[in-house]
């Protein structure tokens, strides 16, 4: 049991399969996992989504295929309203759950929080397995639910072995109450209609689940930040990249057990027959509640109440889906910029700031909901204030660019993408923010075009330029970057293509969740916009292929990759590519400098690691800056 | 405030990352120089570790409290259970279970290894005893017809007692994982590493038996003062 002895870390490494890839105590290897569970998530989402622009652009085409897939959703091969909507609210669940909080936090963060802090493996390696172990169960479940609404045959056998309940086999593909899962319908069951039968029952378990693993993964990243740091590390030392994954944890260990609560009180109401958010004398589907067995009696509940605790969640979700993205950006903009972080100091306060006011500002989302004007001003004044440390962040990246001797790799186009997306996407949120200009927009495309823009694409964009940055570390080879820089301008150019007319109609009146739009006089000009965006979107969703190929293909034939191919200057790259079970061969590195020491004078090369020695930095330079 | 000009002329004070020759500030407490850790930091995480958690279990609680006073205020169809007896006794129990596991903790501090496992096995008995009484409790309101769905406040009762017990069971897990480690071979149990650890984890259990403690009292009073 003594450590000490044997060396620095507390598990051996492994030799069986199973042991090594499987049910590892590794974070390399758990943080890869994540990757690829949020890889093969993106895959269902991104179809789902191909599949809504197809309806939306041609509604009446007879598509064969779909009438073999989906003989009761899409009879005919025409998709129908409620499949549409399944589409939506599956795209939604599986993109934000199972890819936006997977892959930035569960896979990049447990890779590289604990080599760059220093650390042999986290503070708790087998919480760290169970994590991933329970959040890859929960996204079995979402995929039941897919299934077990989709299919019959399926939704009946759980009719039959798991009580009336769980039956579903409504041919849509899952539940459509969206990603919100708004009450009263979503808590009403079957009675409610096609897509609120089991797979929603299914749709509530798997999110719980996907919660309990968030909080194993968070309490497991603030302990290894705050216990594990090596000798040197001190706060102000740290790459901006763990202070945002410290953050995203801070915020996921608080939010996510209110959304725990919520889904338990609704999966009450579903199974249980309680009244949390069901209120009285509802008329649904022809039926009164309490005249029929199917429909039981239900008085007072609150469906507002459900929005407060699903939103005091949301809301902070879109920062644990962003702040990696920002973390993995000023690291990636600093190392190609051959220049420190400009205002280290104010980059750590604005991650913070912009974690703390998460959390008061859920009520924008609800501007409609017939809350208080008064409550309504607190909600937006505090979503503008947002803003600041938001801008403060924007303006550093670019006082890091600038005068930089900028290499424009791969890695630093996607980061520089992400700058350009998170300000396209941030300038609407401050115009959504108000409650006086949202409550005309609030369910128009301008809502998906905003969040689309800056919570999905720009931090996919930070995930794919921290992919192509840390690869070679990871697997020892580098991506090609030829075919990284096509990947980047295509999917660069087509989100835009996508998202901007997304602006437009939205202005126009366009609601967003409807499954067509040709019985609409007002939208009839707007029909040629939605086929660009069509178009747009199956050549850029094409264009990823691009991605699979270059990640996969590298893997095993990309050129090598050395210890230090970037010329960087955190603790990753003090190791080999990639870093032994261990991390750092036996003896923890000691840290004498700040994570960004480029360009410092009098130094012998252009950068400073962390572990030079003998290496003389003015306190003056760079993120150091602490004058008076 | 500082200004967050990037500059190259030597800052009138140093900063924590400025110093070159000195190695700066620990960063996990550790003060051993041979880049290994010791003991004690490894200690610590657990400590850590269970703060946090109970950070997040407070979240649930405080959503769960949230709700049952939106709940209270947004109809009239709330209608208050009578006081189960038996959660008197209960509440009698759990307070006893966080004296002797806090009486245990320091028994081991103290280098009473007998003593300690004496009252830990206590704490267990005392925790049981607790759960018991809480199906107990269960039963009474059953009897008299109140279930889960019957009102509004009877499905709080339920929930915060059942999510409660959940917890609790996590705790006694816990008191088993401590009986496990004093099970151990002499051999290892002489170790200073394991001693610091055992201490650690005495402490984080204990540390969780209080807060699930303090929690049942909360919660107590939530569910038959606020109604």
């Amino acid at each position: 049991m003594s450590e000490a002895h044997e060396g620095v870390h507390r598990h051996p490494a492994p030799t069986g399969f199973i042991r090594k890839y499987i049910f590892s105590l590794d974070h390399k290897v758990i943080g890869i996992q994540y990757i690829m569970l949020a890889l093969a998530a993106v895959v269902v989402g991104m179809l789902m989504s191909l599949l809504m622009r197809l309806k939306l652009s041609w509604p009446d085409h007879h598509w064969a295929i779909l009438e073999f897939l989906f003989p009761t959703g899409a009879p005919g091969g025409v998709m129908g309203p409620e499949f549409y909507l399944s589409l939506v609210t599956m795209h939604g669940t599986i993109m934000v759950f199972f890819v936006l909080t997977t892959a930035p936090q569960g896979g990049f963060g447990n890779y590289f929080l604990p080599i760059q802090i220093g650390a042999e493996d986290m503070a708790f390696p087998v919480l760290n397995m169970m994590s991933f172990w329970v959040t890859f169960v929960g996204f079995i479940v979402i995929l039941l639910a897919i299934f077990v609404e989709g299919n019959h045959a399926l939704g009946e056998w759980f009719g039959v072995h798991l009580g009336n309940s769980f039956a579903g086999g409504s041919g849509t593909v899952g539940p459509i109450g969206g990603w919100t899962g708004y009450a009263p319908l979503s808590a009403l069951g079957k009675i409610a209609g096609p897509g609120q039968g089991g797979g929603m029952n299914l749709w509530v378990i798997s999110i719980a689940i996907f919660c309990v693993g968030s909080l194993l993964g968070a309490l497991n990243f603030i302990t290894t930040l705050l216990n594990m740091r090596t000798k040197g590390m001190s706060l102000m030392r740290m790459p901006l990249t763990c202070w945002a994954w410290f953050t995203t944890a801070v915020l996921a260990l608080l939010s996510f057990p209110v959304l725990l609560g919520g889904g338990i009180l609704l999966l009450l109401d579903r199974v249980a027959g309680t009244s949390f958010f069901i209120p009285g004398g509802l008329y649904v589907s022809g039926v009164l509640s309490g005249s029929n067995p199917n429909f039981p009696l239900h008085t007072g509940g609150s469906p507002i109440l459900w929005q407060h605790l699903f939103w005091f969640f949301g809301h902070p979700e879109v920062y644990i889906a962003i702040l990696p993205g920002m973390g993995a950006t000023s690291h990636i903009l600093a190392t190609f910029a051959r220049k420190p972080v400009f205002g280290y100091r104010a980059m750590v306060f604005a991650i913070f700031a912009i974690g703390l006011l998460g959390f008061f500002v859920w009520g924008h989302h609800m501007f409609i909901s017939g809350m208080s004007p008064y409550s309504a001003i607190a909600f937006s004044v505090l979503t503008l204030s947002i803003g600041v440390p938001s801008a403060v962040k924007t303006f550093n990246w670019i006082g890091t660019l600038w005068g930089g001797r900028i290499r424009f790799t791969t890695a630093m186009l996607f980061a520089i993408g992400f700058v350009s997306l998170f300000v396209a996407g941030g300038i609407t949120g401050l115009i959504l923010g108000q409650s006086s200009l949202d409550l005309p927009m609030h369910d128009t495309y301008i809502v998906p075009a905003h969040f689309h823009l800056v919570m999905g694409v720009a931090s996919i964009f930070g995930m794919f330029a921290a992919t192509y940055f840390w690869f070679p570390k990871m697997f020892g080879r580098f991506m090609n970057e030829s075919i990284g820089r096509i990947h980047f301008w295509l999917t660069f150019i087509g989100v835009y293509a996508i998202f901007v007319p997304m602006h437009v109609m939205g202005l126009q009146g366009m609601p967003r969740r409807y499954s067509q739009f040709t019985e609409y006089e007002f939208l009839a000009t707007l029909h040629p916009l939605v086929i660009f965006v069509s178009v747009a979107a199956i050549i850029t969703i094409t264009v990823q292929i691009l991605f699979y190929f270059n990640v996969f293909w590298s893997m095993f034939k990309g050129k090598k990759a050395g210890e230090n191919p970037w010329e960087a200057t955190t603790l990753e790259w003090n190791t080999t590519s990639p870093p032994p079970h261990d991390n750092f061969a036996g003896v923890l590195p000691t840290v004498y400098h700040g994570p960004y020491e480029f360009a410092v004078p009098g130094a012998p090369r252009d950068f400073v690691m962390q572990t030079d020695v003998d290496v003389e930095v003015p306190s003056g330079n760079g993120h150091n800056g602490h004058k008076h | 405030m500082a200004t967050m000009v990037t500059s190259t002329k030597p800052a009138t004070k140093t900063s924590p990352g400025g110093g070159p020759k000195i190695p700066g500030p620990n960063g996990n407490g550790s003060k051993r120089h041979d880049g290994f850790r010791d003991p004690e930091s490894q200690g610590n995480r657990y400590r850590i570790g269970m703060w946090v958690g109970l950070a997040s279990v407070a979240m649930m609680f405080t959503s769960l409290s949230s709700a049952y006073i939106v709940r209270s205020a947004s109809s009239n169809d709330w209608t208050p259970l009578p006081m189960p007896r038996m959660l008197l006794v209960s509440t009698a129990l759990i307070l006893g279970s966080s004296f002797t596991l806090e009486t245990a903790r320091r028994k081991l501090k103290a280098g009473l290894s007998a003593l300690y496992k004496r009252w830990l096995v206590v704490t267990v008995v005392l925790g049981l005893a607790f759960l018991t009484a809480q199906l107990v409790a269960w039963r009474q309101l059953a009897r008299q017809g109140i279930y889960l769905a019957s009102n509004p406040h009877s499905s709080f009762f339920y929930l915060m007692t059942g999510a409660h017990g959940v917890h609790l069971i996590g705790g006694l897990l816990g008191l088993l994982f401590l009986w496990l480690r004093w099970r151990r071979p002499e051999r290892e149990q002489s170790d200073a590493t394991f001693i610091v650890k055992r201490k650690a984890a005495t402490d984080a259990v204990t540390i969780y038996w209080h807060f699930m403690d303090a929690l049942w009292i909360y919660l107590f009073l939530l569910l038959f003062l606020w109604r």
